[in-house]
């Protein structure tokens, strides 16, 4: 009894008394409150991830028994999916993947944990407004949860929420509370993420380590620095226009409602003058973990490491001026509409240089196929299809022919899919060992990675092929179609790949549990990387590094002729300063 | 070990960029994010006037010479705001607090004359619900009076620590809320021209 009080004792001296609560709920830690974001997001991620198998369930054969869930959420419609829970479930799948999902991940979870260990701080600036941020989703995630509970049930207006669908109460089922509820949900993710991107911009400003320029920054915190601007920018445009459509629904006015004077498009405007740079938002993080990764496991150092930040730079630039091209077909000024289109397809350019660079650091390295760099390297082929199929997509004729049909979902998916999602896979497998101080199986990394890589292009790559064949999106039964009964097969085969692809993530969900017990201990530095966080114990002590670190080098020197080994940590000396 | 790095132990308790310390970085940064909210809003008002046909005349319904009456009374608020921050940057520390209860009390003024302007405009009939003058006017007047009123709370709480000789050593926390203020002013400042003047 006396020992074990002792041992209590000591434990509390060494986390300098704080309770359970103040250390893993109320924590002001970066790397506490990034792990709460990891793993909210990643529980939105598998509630999305079953939704999605809803949607995939009622294409393949629309309005049949859905076995066991079914039962639950359908029993007043016989186990079937009603028609006005079809959208429904779009709208969820939609908005929670990527509000609740991609966004928190890469900026709440990798942005929280890693910007102030790869910059060599204590933490955040503002570890409170820190703390506060991830306390503002929660909320979030309350609200948009209990849209499912009330009358009429969720928001059904697209994860768009067009109006006038949205704006007024009585139109379908699902724009009464709960479109109500959705608005309210997405203002709180905004305040949260505004909240989050101020704290990011001043630690990477501020609070940077001795000799830590800006040009010796990772890429990892070169995107999330950039993304956070855009996050600043952007956020407060969506707040609001969200709050317009509030007023909209409760106290009368008139904003978008065009039968009392009323403009609609103003909806589209604004909405997409976020939501285009936060597809940005959305993948900016992920290029740069992949930068990091394959660089480190080609042990070469990064291909154009200025061309790299300058051509994200660009992308986030360019990314403000595009948003038009989400509304080709809206009624647009065909002159308005060329516009919109060139300043797309200039994001080809900044695009292209970075898929390029990656592939000539990839050139001659000694490439080591880990699990982390399988995902990174599916990142990089997955995003050139994503990207170039955004090319036709920009085109206005082109455009006018699959706007609103499965090649756009096809599209979307390659590229928040097949590249946000392997960054974020190739993320996670990468900083587990900084996280949780342990090794994820790498064997079962790479079953997971090869089954997910196969399925994800069964399960999309055929959407480019029933959008050219003009399914529309957003239709709850493709048999009404008389056209579309030829490709019912392949829709057939798209879900039956979708329950397979859902499924293989039970093997990266049981890979990242069990490892958090079992794994292999992790040692400060086991992929031998150059960047800061390698520096520290696996995971980092409260203040993040016993000593500061002072930065001396570029964090891309790998297989450099100075060092016998193949990684040069960025505090290292040079090879000129004595006692080297 | 000459370059003791500036980390060790612990971080300046407030670091500093190019003259700028953290919070004041942080508060731009804040500022810059209340720009594009107001920018989406006076976008969407900008957008349904100039595609109305029949956009009521400002000057026929609204009181111009009360609003630039306030208008001056906020300009004001900015004056005493500056003063008091010049004032706590001298020492006198005193003067500073009376000078940011002045601001308080101005910007208090503010938002009764507009509540004044509202309850009038609401008498003669024009409501949020009325038509879509009267949603855009309620709605930017609306979100910038909040923001007032949420200055003056935040300026009430300065002037408390001020009278308490909280900002002795470093007026920051005055200028922080200074440099909200002097924002909701020159928000206001293109409302009330697009509002009330064209």
């Amino acid at each position: 009894m006396a020992q074990t009080q002792e041992i209590e004792h000591q434990e509390q001296a060494h986390t300098e008394d704080l309770s359970f609560i103040r250390r893993y709920i109320f924590s002001t830690d970066h790397k506490v409150i990034g792990r709460q974001f990891l793993f909210s997001s990643l529980f939105f991620f598998s509630f999305g991830g079953l939704i999605a198998m809803l949607i995939r369930t009622q294409l393949a054969w629309p309005w049949k028994e859905i076995p066991v869930i079914g039962r639950t959420l359908y029993s007043s419609t016989g186990n079937i999916l009603s028609p006005e829970g079809y959208p429904a479930l779009v709208t969820m799948h939609g908005t929670i993947m990527i509000f609740f999902f991609v966004i928190p991940i890469l900026s709440g979870a990798f942005g929280n944990f890693l910007i102030p260990l790869m910059i060599g701080a204590q933490d955040m600036a503002f570890p409170r407004l820190n703390m506060l941020s991830y306390w503002f989703m929660v909320p979030a995630f309350f609200i948009m949860l209990a849209g499912f509970f009330v009358e009429g049930g969720t928001a059904a207006a697209g994860w768009t929420s067009y109006a006038p669908l949205s704006a007024l109460p009585t139109m379908i089922p699902g724009s009464g509370i709960g479109q109500t509820l959705w608005i309210v949900s997405l203002v709180f993710v905004g305040a949260a993420s505004i909240m989050g991107a101020i704290n990011y911009i001043t630690t990477i400003v501020m609070l940077r380590a001795k000799g830590m320029t800006l040009f010796r920054m990772p890429m990892t915190i070169w995107a999330l620095f950039i993304t956070a601007i855009l996050v600043l920018l952007a956020t407060p445009v969506l707040t609001s226009v969200l709050l317009l459509l509030f007023f909209d629904r409760t106290i009368g006015t008139t904003f978008f409602l065009a039968s009392a004077g009323g403009n609609p498009l103003i909806w589209q405007h604004l909405f997409w003058f976020y939501s285009h740079p936060a597809v940005y938002i959305m993948i900016l993080p992920a290029m740069g973990m992949a930068s990091d990764i394959i660089s480190c496991f080609a042990r070469k150092p990064l291909f154009g490491y200025r061309p790299m930040v300058y051509s994200i730079i660009a992308i986030a630039v360019l990314g403000f001026i595009v948003w038009g091209h989400h509304m080709f077909q809206s009624g647009m000024n065909p002159i308005l509409g060329i516009s919109f289109m060139t300043s797309t397809m200039m994001v080809a350019l900044p695009s292209a240089i970075k898929t390029f660079n990656w592939l000539a650091t990839l050139w001659r390295g000694q490439i080591h196929l880990t699990a982390p760099m399988l995902n990174a390297l599916a990142f990089v082929s997955t995003f050139v299809i994503g990207g170039l199929s955004g090319i036709f997509a920009a085109a206005t004729p082109v455009d006018t022919y699959i706007h609103d049909t499965f090649w756009i979902v096809g599209h979307i998916h390659y590229v928040l899919f097949g590249g946000s999602l392997f960054g974020i896979f190739a993320g996670i497998q990468f900083w587990y060992p900084k996280m949780f101080g342990r090794m994820m199986s790498d064997f079962w990394g790479k079953v997971h990675f090869s089954l997910t890589f196969i399925t994800f292009n069964l399960v999309f790559f055929p959407m480019f092929l029933l959008g050219m064949y003009g399914m529309p999106r957003r239709i709850a039964d493709p048999s009404n179609y008389n056209f579309l009964a030829p490709v019912q097969g392949i829709n057939q085969f798209m879900t039956i790949c979708a329950y397979i692809l859902g499924l293989v993530q039970l093997i990266l969900i049981a890979n990242f549990f069990v490892s958090l017990v079992r794994g292999k201990r992790a040692v400060d530095n086991p992929w031998q990387a150059n960047t800061l966080e390698w520096t520290t114990s696996s995971p980092p002590p409260k203040e993040n590094f016993h000593t500061a670190p002072v930065v001396y080098r570029g964090p891309y020197d790998y297989s450099s002729p100075e060092a016998k080994e193949d990684w040069l940590s960025q505090t290292r000396e040079p090879a000129a300063a004595p006692g080297d | 070990m000459s370059d003791v790095p500036s980390t060790t132990g612990h971080q300046h308790l407030t670091p500093v960029w190019q003259g700028i310390q953290t919070p004041k970085f942080a508060v731009w940064l804040f500022l810059a994010s209340e720009i594009m909210f107001f920018t989406g809003l006076i976008v969407a008002y900008l957008n349904l006037r100039t595609n109305s046909h029949d956009w009521p005349v400002a000057a026929e319904l609204l009181s111009v010479p009360l609003v630039a009456t306030n208008t001056f009374i906020l300009i004001g608020s900015s004056v005493t705001m500056v003063l008091a921050f010049d004032a706590a940057d001298r020492g006198k520390h005193r003067r500073a607090a009376y000078l940011l209860l002045a601001t308080a009390i101005l910007g208090t003024l503010f938002v009764s004359i507009q509540a004044y302007e509202w309850s009038e405009l609401m008498r003669e009939g024009i409501r949020v619900s009325t038509n879509l003058f009267g949603s855009t006017f309620y709605t930017l007047t609306g979100f910038h009076g909040s923001h007032v009123a949420i200055g003056v709370i935040w300026i009430l709480a300065v002037a408390l620590k001020a009278f308490r000789g909280g900002y002795n050593r470093n007026p920051l926390g005055i200028e922080l809320v200074g440099l909200y203020w002097h924002f909701v002013d020159v928000v206001w400042i293109f409302l009330f021209t697009i509002i009330y003047l064209i």
